[in-house]
């Protein structure tokens, strides 16, 4: 049972990018998403409907967008939001009604509430905080260049050999 | 056993990484120059008996050796040899047996070609980057073993997953493990540095190198896996977004801001502190890119082995060496001294602003990649964090980079000027215009901003070249002092242009691909066409085939433009033997137009079959971008080699024998 549990183990445990569509491809066969009977006849609405499918997570799919994915339960997603567009509904009143049934994890782009706030607000604190580091550390700078950098003679001598080599 | 035998020299590896962590290290603390010099020879056997290890586990692979509980599971007797070997590090154990002999082999090469290091530097180099080296093998030993033996072995193997019998996979991850693994000599030379409290531009000269030559492997690895995922997975996607992708990018992020911070410390010896703390950083993403990779804590569409035992053991090691290395330079940042004084308008106060921009991406990358986990572990709510979030936050970020990229190079040291450098990008810029015009032209569909960003691809290109024709003095000089010039250039200096030019390249492909693809979907019966991208694809019917290890379907196309036939692509729909799994091969036409992209789907009855047939303009400009930026890292290792690695008589004979 040990051995068995441990070969499964291995079969599955495999490295980066070479592991990784490994299983997927044991969970749904070749990618191939939209089917020819899916699609709508107005273009308008097809455009439309895949732009919303690529925001939408496949559920039983591990990171893939329904738009990608061939799993039946993502054909069934993508139908019904066809059948949304259909009934008139904007693009809005789609998603809506679409995580009112599923909830927030089906959509990619998370929404922006308090508990996404770190997540949609840290590029721009980051970047922030970066500026502002950049600018106090000019700022406090100590005007003494390079002498005292602990070199010795001798390696002062071999640096500004090497330096000099190069210009 | 051959098996025993690799067994043995993989233990026998971990002692000497053992004797190599701790030997030298107290050379180097009091000055005992025999114990220091024990690190070269302990450093090359350490790669030799590895060698020994890796070749032994290949052997068993080649002669299928079902005997070895590895080779039962990821191997079978008729795949092809070329995958009989990939498969070495199609699994687990494999792949972690390589990543510690690019370790080592990282090791052996500081032990042989570092002759110009500081003796104590040296020693402790090697002795860090032997307790890396240290910890994995420990890893191996306890955990993943890939010499265990069955007791009963299997007829034949449960074979190598279909998808990954392919050539471009065979090799990518070696290509990218060199890359991940190899920004563990700039880690090592952080921490020696930080032991001997030392820092200064040769630090940063001698680090570079080997930086540089990480970043050249990780761009063409993190390449391959993507040209693969577009061939191979059937719907022409090049890059998804998943976390195990953000564990590739994440590190070589953070690696390009410190090959261009690490230029700054060696040109100017600013930014010490910061190159030593991005060197501690990138290596660390690459350990926790192991971690996300092996422990299974992330869904990806990649999902892996869930093993805890792993999973914490990996953990371990990542909070060993990240915190160990964290605090170390928390203790000894703040005796380093800051040299060389700057104006932010100048070539540091723009290299500055890459770092900005990079380190924020990086950031945001790894913040959207765990904020799934964090959020979940701490309140329980489940949310996705996919393409959309990650477009709508790393592209605002790249824009600035991009736009900023051609001023670079352009601004002197200390003091720039910008409007001297904007000036000299005139033309750049004129040519960045025609380009929209010309691509609204083009096209009435898409994306209005489309035709920008297409033309920030080709400004970064002409930014490139505009650099190197104002350093040759082009049109401003007489034809052979632009010769002469030209030939003088030092090789860094092309090594940069190629490197800026096939960023520039890259994301003309990206946009153009992303904003212009065409695509069709449809039932065709035998007979019937259908228009894309200005060819018509007409379908012939299929019929079934058999490769050295599947069955398939294979679907016959006739493209055409206008009257002239141009190809007959042939894509199929395969079943593997070993494991039973079926995968899609798509017929690809390519040309500098962009590629016509032609996959079947399902059998529809009466001989018709589901049909997806796209054009995707430029999309080769991608990879062919990367593997410019690959090719400028080449050449400008190359140069750096023949002045600083090399014995001081090199440089006089060198420009000979480089003519």
């Amino acid at each position: 049972m040990k051995t068995l549990r441990r070969q499964l183990l291995c079969l599955s445990a495999m490295t980066v990018l070479m592991a990784s569509l490994a299983q997927f491809a044991a969970i749904s066969s070749p990618a191939y998403a939209v089917q020819p009977d899916e699609v709508m006849a107005d273009t308008t609405k097809e455009a439309r409907a895949r732009a919303l499918s690529l925001q939408l997570r496949c559920l039983v799919c591990q990171n893939q967008s329904i738009d990608d994915s061939d799993a039946p339960l993502a054909r069934d997603l993508r139908v019904l939001v066809r059948e949304r567009i259909t009934a008139g509904d904007s693009d809005s009143d789609v998603m809506d009604y679409v995580v009112a049934r599923y909830g927030d994890f089906v959509l990619l782009k998370p929404p922006f509430k308090l508990s996404t706030l770190v997540l949609w607000l840290s590029p721009i604190l980051l970047l922030a905080a970066g500026i502002a580091m950049m600018r106090s550390s000019t700022r406090t700078r100590p005007l003494r260049d390079t002498d005292g950098s602990g070199l010795t003679a001798v390696e002062q001598k071999k640096l500004d050999e090497i330096l000099k080599r190069e210009t | 056993m051959i098996i025993e035998f690799g067994h043995f020299a993989l233990i026998l590896a971990l002692l000497v990484a053992a004797f190599q962590t701790v030997v030298p290290a107290i050379g180097a603390r009091t000055n005992d120059a025999r114990l220091m010099q024990v690190a070269e020879p302990a450093a090359v056997s350490q790669l030799f008996l590895l060698l020994i290890a890796f070749v032994a586990l290949m052997h068993a692979y080649i002669t299928s050796d079902f005997s070895v509980a590895n080779v039962a599971t990821n191997s079978h007797s008729t795949k092809p040899l070329i995958y009989k070997i990939s498969g070495v590090w199609g699994n687990h154990e494999g792949s972690m047996l390589l990543w510690v002999m690019i370790l080592a082999l990282f090791g052996a090469a500081v032990a042989l070609f570092g002759n110009n290091l500081p003796p104590t530097l040296k020693a402790n180099v090697l002795a860090v980057q032997a307790s890396i080296a240290l910890a994995f093998l420990l890893f191996i030993v306890l955990t993943s073993d890939p010499f265990a033996r069955l007791e009963i072995p299997p007829a034949d193997g449960q074979g190598l997953n279909p998808i990954l019998q392919d050539p471009a996979l065979a090799f990518h991850p070696p290509f990218l493990y060199t890359g991940y693994v190899g920004f563990s000599i700039a880690f090592s030379f952080a921490i020696a540095a930080l032991i001997e409290g030392r820092i200064d531009a040769a630090w940063a000269r001698w680090v570079r190198p080997w930086t540089l030559a990480a970043w050249m492997f990780l761009t063409i690895g993190i390449a391959m896996g993507s040209w693969w995922a577009y061939y191979e997975l059937g719907w022409g996607g090049w890059w998804f977004w998943d976390p195990v992708e953000n564990a590739s990018f994440m590190p070589w992020l953070a690696g390009t801001a410190l090959l261009h911070s690490a230029l700054v410390m060696e040109k100017r010896e600013a930014l010490k502190v910061w190159t030593i703390l991005l060197a501690i950083l990138t290596f660390s993403l690459s350990l926790m890119g192991a971690f996300i990779v092996r422990s299974g804590v992330l869904t990806s569409v990649h999902s892996f082995a869930v093993d805890p035992e792993r999973g914490v053991f990996i953990l371990g090691i990542l909070v060993f060496f990240t915190g160990g290395g964290l605090a170390l330079f928390a203790l000894r940042a703040k005796d380093m001294r800051i040299g060389g004084l700057f104006a932010p308008m100048s070539r540091e106060g723009s290299l500055v602003l890459n770092n900005l921009l990079l380190v924020t991406s990086t950031a945001t990358v790894l913040i959207g990649t765990l904020y799934p986990l964090v959020l979940e572990a701490a309140t329980g709510d489940k949310i996705s964090v996919g393409p959309p979030f990650f477009n709508m936050t790393f592209g605002p970020l790249m824009l600035p980079l991009l736009l900023a990229m051609p001023f670079g190079p352009l601004m002197a040291w200390k003091r720039g000027d910008a409007y001297a450098a904007a000036q000299r990008l005139m033309f750049a810029v004129i040519a960045a215009l025609v380009v929209v015009v010309a691509v609204y032209a083009t096209f009435a569909r898409g994306p209005w901003l489309a035709p920008f960003g297409i033309a920030l691809g080709v400004f970064v290109m002409m930014g490139a070249l505009t650099e190197w024709a104002t350093r040759i003095k082009l049109g401003a000089a007489p034809t052979a002092e632009v010769v002469r010039r030209a030939r003088n250039l030092p090789r860094s200096n092309y090594g940069t242009l190629l490197a800026h030019f096939g960023v520039g390249l890259m994301v003309v492909g990206i946009v153009a691909t992303s904003a212009y693809q065409e695509e069709r979907i449809l039932v065709m019966k035998p007979g019937d066409g259908v228009e894309v991208g200005g060819y018509t694809v007409a379908f012939k019917g299929a019929s079934p085939g058999r490769g050295p290890n599947y069955r398939e379907e294979i679907a016959k196309f006739d493209v055409t433009r206008g009257d002239a036939a141009i190809a007959l692509l042939e894509p199929s729909k395969r079943v593997y033997d070993a494991p039973p799994q079926p995968t899609t091969e798509s017929g690809i036409h390519a040309s500098w137009r962009g590629d016509l992209y032609v996959v079947i789907g399902d059998d529809q009855g009466g001989g018709a079959y589901a049909v997806r047939a796209y054009f995707n303009p430029l999309v080769r400009f991608i990879w062919l971008g990367a593997l410019i930026m690959f090719i400028g890292g080449g050449v400008s290792l190359s140069d750096r080699r023949l002045r600083v690695g090399a014995p001081v008589k090199a440089p006089r004979s060198a420009p000979i024998a480089a003519e």
